[in-house]
């Protein structure tokens, strides 16, 4: 799966240097109201299926000084997810 | 024009090493973090509102507050956004709470 | 006020003094007791309701983490409840359910796992009580993700290179707690015993587990 790449103004939980990267799901996480939407005090309806996703760390930074193994798993709201 | 990037979304972001830095959480501190853990079981508001306003602090007031002072900060800003307080009445109340101390009460 | 202090869960001689704020009046406490005035006028909430979650908030502390830990390094059965629910598995040694779902990692001879909130501090309260500050600081929010290696060098914490290092950004509705390994020489330990090494940061990912 790919992280959309876009840039809204707003309260946002997907983070920007994830943002355009590649990883694969890790889990289902059940789904949670849009946080998007709660930030502005609205209910955040439908809620929003929740993936944790796997990157790999030189996937991510140019210049990562770890091992090749080494990742990072975030949560990621489907809305933000296409497929890679 | 470089795109938007939020003053809290910092991962990856250059920075110094860890200080390994802790404190003894202060009552007040505590206190903010009470209000915020009841508003939000009274459903009076959601912790996305407190970030959200967090969020929209200046770079500056985001780096020099406290945690806790924005905290407090966002509370406030979300109470007036709700309705639940006016600007005029927590205006007030800030200043009799300060009027009280000054006469050492 | 009593405090708790943590050295035994955290790292000593890590405690740098600061002026306790209580004894003055700042701008942003006198907006504190303005509002928790107001709303209690307001009938929103009551003076009782604030010291009863401030008591529960003193309550919690990385004891509670430490059990399920030391559960788990004794009972395989628990274990596994833990990786797969881990919320049910606090239920059962009569903890806090939670508010959030937990998910718990595990460390072994091949992953180490570290968590880090780059977009704010999210963190395990109900396991582990309120955060240390250097988990809510700019530099380890910044850096845990990109460099980890070196954060995790810079807590004394040196992972082998064929070691790989997960590193979990709890950015959205999760929470994460990790399961270090059990030190070796302890197999004849009790669950008590075990529970004296597990540490906080041994939990947050940036320690192993105390050596007896």
């Amino acid at each position: 799966m790919t992280v959309r790449q876009a840039y809204p103004i707003g309260h946002v939980r997907t983070p920007y240097y994830i943002r355009g990267k590649s990883g694969v799901i890790e889990r289902f996480c059940g789904t949670y109201a849009n946080p998007e939407e709660l930030a502005y005090a609205r209910p955040g309806l439908p809620k929003q299926p929740l993936y944790r996703v796997r990157f790999r760390q030189a996937d991510i930074w140019r210049d990562y000084r770890g091992q090749d193994g080494d990742t990072v798993d975030l949560e990621i709201y489907q809305h933000w997810l296409e497929s890679a | 024009m470089s795109n938007y990037r939020g003053v809290h979304d910092i991962g990856g972001v250059p920075a110094g090493e860890v200080v390994p830095s802790e404190h003894d959480y202060a009552l007040w501190e505590k206190r903010v973090d009470a209000m915020m853990v009841l508003l939000s079981k009274k459903g009076l508001m959601t912790v996305d509102e407190l970030r959200r306003n967090i969020e929209s602090l200046g770079a500056d007031a985001y780096d020099e507050m406290s945690y806790y002072e924005r905290w407090v900060y966002a509370i406030a800003q979300t109470l007036i956004q709700r309705g639940v307080i006016s600007i005029d009445e927590l205006g007030r109340r800030i200043s009799a709470v300060q009027a009280r101390s000054d006469d050492g009460t | 006020m009593t405090e708790r202090h943590q050295h035994e869960q955290g790292v000593p001689h890590r405690h740098p003094l600061r002026p306790d704020q209580d004894d003055t009046l700042t701008y942003w406490r006198a907006m504190e007791i303005a509002l928790r005035e107001l709303l209690i006028e307001k009938r929103l909430t009551s003076a009782d309701e604030v010291r009863r979650e401030v008591e529960a908030m003193d309550n919690r502390s990385p004891v509670d983490g430490a059990r399920v830990v030391a559960r788990a390094w004794t009972d395989p059965q628990y274990q596994q409840l833990l990786l797969m629910d881990a919320n049910a598995a606090c239920e059962a040694l009569g903890l806090e359910r939670g508010l959030y779902k937990l998910i718990v990692v595990e460390n072994t001879d091949q992953v180490h796992n570290v968590v880090v909130c780059t977009l704010c501090s999210c963190y395990p309260r109900f396991l582990l009580g309120l955060p240390p500050d250097w988990y809510k600081s700019r530099n380890y929010r910044s850096r845990m993700v990109n460099s980890p290696r070196e954060v995790l060098r810079e807590f004394g914490t040196v992972v082998p290179d064929d070691v790989v290092v997960r590193v979990h950004d709890s950015n959205a509705d999760m929470r994460y707690l990790v399961l270090p390994r059990r030190p070796a020489g302890t197999d004849d330990w009790s669950e008590e015993q075990l529970a004296e090494l597990v540490t906080r940061d041994a939990m947050i990912g940036v320690t192993f587990a105390a050596e007896p």
